[in-house]
């Protein structure tokens, strides 16, 4: 028996949300080196957020990798998910020194805050929150990460603050 | 008259303003027309101090602001400009000033004085001079030679002699080989890497090209963790800067020797630590390990030689080379030679990075360069090695620092995370916590390493929920001894330190839980009771109203009273009470 999922090369995604041109100057970039399919997925992930399932069969495609190899690695990887996230993601570090400095404590204020589970969407599409091994930023323990800011030395009021500035900042931008 | 001002913008400094700061003097001293150039650095390994501004006159003469905010860099504008300020406010304390004084820098050499953005800097610095020294002057074997002479040992954690991995790189037979680093620091509690690649990127260029000049690579690749974007930005920009000034590329020196690197960013787990499953993830799989020999040193990346390095090893070889392996041997103990970075955090007064040379004592660390336990408390243990280490207790604090000594006590050296603990932290949930992250990260390939780990989670979290048995203590031992003995990897075989170091030093605390169900670090809720100091309860009714299970009693003005049945051990009384009425036993 063998499998033929590779065989069709005009395979086309077929969620219309996910346009895959977007991919193709990566995927040209990467054509002829080997084992760079972590490297697309990453670039994959920051074009559209996350990666869909149709999104994941076609790479594999374009790669000449099998989807069941491309899916062991995108679940193998702590970076990768399949599912969408909020606009803001919260990377909420659960690190030994986070940890003996109250990282659960912070944990409970965010997921009060934002009235979700970790890994879910809050209803105004703002946010998501995840915990994170380490963001090696300890020494200024209980720490997360929004995007590309990290902020330090969190306690519940200061989660509060942080999460509300952001949504005032939302909110007056869809007023302009 | 200024020479100019630095503003540590490492991951840190970020964190706690710098950009605000740097944002503010940068305008400030434009707009007031000061002939002063506001620069970047990175950290210095004062965390706790950060942001910090140094402001370096004519002379060479520096003055360190700590804490800086937008206030601080509008009175340094103002004096600056020979106006009345209160900067002076911000100025280093000479106690804080000592915390650096009292360190001996190799690796973090150039971390928070150079700006790593600029390659003259480095080259300010006696920069690529070892390079140079090697590919003109020496033989590899002669760069091996000097290594060996140094006794410079893997920073990573295993600590095995670099001399010896070289070596073996070297007399492999293949087409290619490469040289790896591995700066996936993956320990929690640990991020001396990101430091360096941050503050210094060029010095980890430097000792990579030395390594590929010593085994004969042309090829080098820095796996870097994805959660340090700023790292990999600054290495981008450096690994740039070394092209076009002709220290990566062809004919090197003009001394026939060719070498060139790139970075690959990790997706994240901690098993790609280990050699053999790092090297897996370089080729696109799973980063599963495999069983050596062969060594990556014979069959690498590739199936090629290939020599694997940590970030701080790599760090160590320019120095070595500039002032010879004997002068780095001539620092530390016997059995372990020059200077370690660590990572100190926690509970800790003065958190950040420290470089001490082997040898001296935790007291050391932790009361000399540390300032001691955060708030005045009481020092309990102090975790070393990350999910690998384990927890040295109080008893211990003047054990050495040394890969020996330290391996004595069931903990290790590890890459240099030290967490540091006070009389809050519950050792049976610091084991449970390190359990969760190593069963997590667990790759699956072992049985005893997927489920064992996960069988041991499981009685951990029993125990810490109260539901510990008897036999629970002696089932844990069991369990990790045979996680340990049938572990493929380094994951595995060490996974159960946490476990077995607190259980060494802390049974009691085990056993209270277990047969007394009582935590008495009152960190494990399910072990806690609470209730209403009568004496300091003033009746204002705010726990009551507060308590999401109604679980508190009483009316105003009059003593409340905590049904234990229902209360579901949230804490939000102790919060909100005001009078500190509420008693966590």
């Amino acid at each position: 028996m063998s499998c033929n999922c590779l065989e069709n090369k005009t395979w086309i995604c077929t969620d219309p949300s996910i346009d895959v041109s977007l991919l193709e100057p990566t995927l040209e970039k990467y054509t002829d080196s080997k084992g760079s399919i972590i490297p697309i997925l990453q670039a994959a992930q920051n074009l559209y957020g996350y990666l869909p399932t149709d999104l994941i069969a076609y790479i594999s495609r374009r790669a000449g990798i099998k989807p069941s190899k491309v899916m062991g690695v995108v679940t193998f990887y702590a970076q990768f998910r399949t599912k969408p996230i909020g606009k803001h993601l919260i990377m909420l570090c659960k690190g030994t020194a986070c940890h003996v400095n109250g990282a659960s404590m912070i944990e409970e204020a965010i997921r009060e805050n934002l009235g979700v589970e970790e890994g879910a969407i809050t209803p105004d599409g703002l946010f998501t929150y995840n915990n994170v091994a380490c963001i090696g930023c300890c020494s200024l323990s209980p720490v997360m990460m929004i995007g590309d800011d990290t902020f330090g030395m969190l306690t519940k009021e200061k989660v509060a603050e942080v999460l509300d500035g952001i949504r005032a900042r939302e909110a007056e931008g869809v007023s302009e | 008259m200024t020479a100019k001002i630095l503003v540590g913008k490492g991951s840190c400094g970020i964190a706690a303003g710098a950009n605000v700061v740097f944002d503010a003097l940068s305008s400030g001293v434009r707009e007031s027309g000061v002939d002063c150039p506001v620069t970047i650095t990175s950290c210095v390994g004062m965390c706790y101090l950060e942001p910090i501004v140094d402001v370096i006159d004519a002379k060479g003469v520096k003055n360190t602001y700590v804490r800086m905010d937008q206030k601080g860099a509008g009175e340094l504008v103002k004096a600056l400009k020979g106006e009345d300020s209160a900067v002076a406010q911000y100025l280093i304390s000479d106690a804080d000033a000592g915390v650096l004084s009292a360190q001996r820098r190799v690796a973090l050499l150039n971390c928070g004085i150079i700006n790593p953005e600029l390659i003259g800097e480095y080259l300010a610095a006696d920069g690529y001079k070892a390079a140079e020294k090697c590919l003109k002057e020496k033989t590899p074997e002669q760069v091996i030679d000097e290594i060996k002479i140094s006794g410079l040992a893997g920073r990573g954690g295993a600590g095995f002699p670099t001399w010896f991995k070289w070596s073996a790189a070297r007399s492999s037979k293949g087409d290619k080989k490469y040289v790896i680093c591995n700066a996936d620091e993956g320990d929690p509690g640990a991020f001396m890497d990101r430091a360096i690649i941050e503050g210094d990127p060029h010095v980890l260029i430097e000792g990579m090209l030395i390594a590929a000049y010593a085994i004969g690579s042309d090829e080098g690749v820095v796996y870097v963790r994805a959660e340090y974007p700023l790292a990999i930005t600054r290495l981008e920009i450096a690994i740039e800067q070394a092209r076009d000034a002709g220290y990566l590329g062809n004919n090197l020196f003009g001394s026939g020797f060719s070498f060139d690197m790139r970075i690959k960013a990790g997706a994240g787990a901690f098993v790609c630590g280990e050699e053999t499953a790092l090297i897996a993830s370089l080729e696109g799989e799973r980063g599963m390990p495999r069983l050596k020999p062969p060594f990556p040193a014979q069959k690498g990346f590739w199936q090629q030689p290939s020599n694997i390095n940590n970030v701080e090893t790599f760090a160590n070889v320019p120095w070595i080379i500039r002032n010879g392996g004997a002068a780095f041997s001539a620092m530390g103990t016997e059995n372990s030679k020059g200077t370690k970075v660590f990572a100190l955090t926690g509970k800790i007064a003065k958190g950040g990075l420290v470089e001490i040379p082997m040898g001296q004592t935790i007291r050391d660390v932790v009361y000399g360069v540390g300032g001691g336990i955060k708030d005045g408390r009481a020092f309990k243990a102090v975790q070393m090695g990350g999910p690998s280490g384990g927890c040295i207790p109080a008893g211990l604090i003047d054990t050495q620092i040394d890969y020996k000594t330290l391996g004595a006590t069931g903990a290790i050296m590890g890459s240099g995370g030290m967490v540091v603990m006070d009389d809050t932290t519950c050792m049976v949930d610091m084991a449970r916590f390190f359990l969760d992250f190593t069963c997590k990260e667990s790759c699956g390939k072992c049985v005893q390493c997927r489920i064992g780990t996960k069988r041991m989670l499981e009685t951990l979290e029993r125990i810490c929920e109260g539901e510990g048995r008897e036999g629970d203590i002696e089932l844990l031992e069991r369990l990790a001894n045979q996680v340990k003995d049938a572990s493929l990897c380094g994951l595995g075989q060490t996974a159960p330190n946490p476990v077995l170091t607190t259980i060494r030093y802390f049974r009691n605390e085990y056993e209270d839980h277990v047969y007394n169900k009582k935590c008495t670090a009152r960190q494990c809720k399910p072990l806690l009771t609470y209730s209403i100091e009568p004496e300091k309860c003033i009746g204002c009714t705010l726990c009551a109203k507060k308590c999401p299970n109604d679980a508190i009693a009483g009316e105003v003005k009059k003593l409340h009273v905590i049904d234990m049945d229902k209360c579901v051990k949230c804490g939000k009384c102790v919060d909100v009470c005001k009078f500190n009425a509420v008693i966590v036993e």
